[in-house]
């Protein structure tokens, strides 16, 4: 009987290996969790069928272009679109590891946002409370390894995407440095800031799926060539200098249940050895998230004008001339969070407003690049939580944009920088997960991994849901 | 920053491609408000010396090799438009100026997207 609540990718592998248990009883046995549990979590989209082999199955986030299966970004403008070729990701994890796609995952629309109620194929819910949301916009992915419905997951993250779900859910998950992952085959959201990145149930197989998917891309022009990644094994953190932002865990949207749980991590660090310190982003916590709500949409106003009724996805059956054609097509294709961030991107571009909104954001974007580096002339990782509350409930925060963008209000600011952010559960809250965010320069993964490691082994933070035990 | 009237909002909305339906309009322009209000804030710190960041990393010019390779067939990349004729996309007839006569001539976009499009 495989446990799929606990069975990790690594322990997956052994068992494949040792020939303990066949690639088709491992696929069968993801589809009857998914048959058993996605009907209440609805983490997926699409569910594939076995392409048969031995890999290890893995859940595609909806934004990523899969050859032959549907991908929608959780969008109706995107209905019936059957990408002809894979992301860069997808071929990489195919073809140099065999693992074979399980499904697509959950996402709000384009990912824009931080909970899948913008999804327009309905929300997912939180395994450890499906009255709660998983976070988002990733929350598909996340749910699904937090419910043993994929022992793995690719997820994306252009604000928060990967971290927060991790954080809501009870997973590790990496938002890489941005160039070190391929976005080729990718719905394009913001493209200065999108990446993709693994979620898993540990750092390892996190660490592992990662030096799966990353490296230089010729399909991709802002990738750039990458340090080889290097599994953590030390569980000792002797001569880390950890600096923890104050502003970070001290700002009034913190729960205290989230700011205890880190501050207990925190503690656990110094006794592994690590030296801690506090130091000061104060600009990159007040400015982070208006310095993203500007260029964020601004690049998605322009990625977003392809979804036009011509080459792929929906076309308007009104008809009409074609002007009409674009207008009612987008109209009808688009939910309420696309065509606010189309109408305040095309607004902050506009003549007369570009040097006040959008070219002002880009040099805020700088000042928060600077902060960082000066950070991290005196340490060598910053943490800090990754969400500033536990999983909310659904509903609570569909009416007011504003409130529902503060939920990235911790994650933004290093996305802004180019910076790469490891989420490790570090206990709970209210019986809801609560992670810590771990953030090094550019290229530091192997830091953040083997911090991460040496942390996860001492919390000992268990990954199932405590209703699913 | 002072409010978007509802005809700047009609105005940004063409220039967008988006036909936003009367409540669209209300309750879209109330929020949008709200969302400019919200981010204005950038404009408190002065940063006139601060040079501005377009890309996280330091790369400029990436250049491929000019050598040949395949691409995505004709059947491949007509596989997923709603309407074609033969090897071309098919859209309605009209101009794009359409029937936003008002909008200004400036703002028309030079060709329809859908490169070697029929009619």
């Amino acid at each position: 009987m495989i446990d799929t609540l606990r069975l990790t990718a690594y322990d997956a592998a052994r068992l494949l290996r040792d020939k303990e248990i066949s690639g088709a009883e491992l696929w069968e046995a993801y589809r009857r969790a998914i048959d058993e549990r996605d009907g209440e979590l609805h983490c997926f989209l699409h569910v594939c069928d076995d392409p048969g082999g031995d890999g290890i199955p893995l859940a595609v986030k909806d934004v990523i272009g899969t050859k032959g299966i549907p991908t929608t970004a959780g969008s109706k403008i995107l209905e019936g679109y059957v990408p002809v070729y894979d992301a860069t990701v997808v071929r990489r994890a195919k073809e140099g590891h065999g693992l074979r796609v399980l499904g697509k995952t959950n996402t709000d629309e384009f990912a824009m946002g931080s909970s899948t109620e913008n999804s327009a194929f309905g929300p997912s819910r939180n395994p450890w409370d499906p009255t709660r949301v998983p976070g988002g916009s990733g929350g598909g992915s996340a749910a699904a390894v937090s419910a043993g419905l994929a022992p793995w997951a690719l997820g994306s993250d252009t604000g928060g995407s990967i971290k927060q779900p991790s954080a809501l859910c009870g997973n590790v998950g990496l938002r890489p440095t941005y160039g070190t992952v391929s976005r080729y085959g990718v719905v394009a959201f913001a493209s200065s800031l999108d990446q993709v990145g693994p979620v898993a149930k540990n750092v390892r197989d996190c660490a592992f799926l990662y030096s799966v998917i990353a490296g230089r891309d010729p399909c991709d022009s802002t990738t750039v060539d990458v340090p080889e990644v290097k599994l953590p094994e030390r569980v000792d953190l002797k001569g880390v200098r950890i600096g923890v932002p104050t502003e970070f865990t001290e700002h009034e949207a913190i729960e205290p249940g989230v700011r205890d749980a880190v501050h207990r991590a925190i503690e656990l660090a110094r006794e592994l050895g690590a030296e801690v310190g506090e130091c000061s982003l104060p600009i990159s916590l007040e400015y982070g998230v208006p310095c993203y709500y500007l260029i964020a949409p601004a690049e998605a106003s322009s990625n977003l004008a392809r979804y036009d009724g011509v080459r792929y996805g929906r076309r308007t059956a009104e008809g009409g001339d074609r002007l009409e054609m674009y207008t009612r097509t987008r109209d009808e294709g688009f939910g309420d969070e696309p065509k606010r961030r189309i109408l305040v991107g095309t607004y902050a571009l506009s003549a007369g407003y570009y040097d006040a909104y959008y070219g002002q954001a880009q040099k805020v974007r700088t000042v928060l690049i600077r902060e960082h580096a000066a950070a991290f002339e005196k340490f060598d990782v910053l943490l800090t939580p990754t969400s500033p509350t536990v999983a909310f409930e659904l509903g609570a925060k569909t009416a007011d944009p504003i409130a529902m963008y503060l939920n990235d209000l911790l994650t933004i600011p290093s996305c802004m920088a180019g910076l790469p952010g490891l989420n490790v559960p570090c206990g709970l809250s209210d019986g809801l997960p609560v992670g810590l965010q771990l953030l090094g320069p550019q290229f530091s993964e192997n830091t953040l991994f083997a911090v991460g490691y040496a942390l996860e082994q001492a919390i000992g933070f268990d990954p199932v849901p405590e209703r699913l035990r | 920053m002072a409010e978007l009237t509802r005809e700047q909002l009609l105005h940004v909305a063409h220039l967008a491609r988006l036909e936003l339906r009367e409540e669209e309009l209300e309750r879209l322009g109330a929020q949008l408000n709200d969302i400019l209000a919200a981010v204005s804030k950038v404009a408190e710190l002065d940063l006139a010396d601060v040079p501005p960041t377009s890309h996280p990393l330091d790369v400029v010019n990436v250049w491929a090799e000019d050598e040949p390779h395949r691409s995505l067939t004709v059947e491949q990349a007509l596989a997923n438009a709603p309407e074609r004729e033969g090897s071309f996309f098919k859209v309605p007839a009209g101009s794009v100026g359409g029937k936003a006569a008002d909008a200004r001539p400036e703002d028309r976009p030079a060709s329809g997207p859908g490169a070697g499009g029929s009619e």
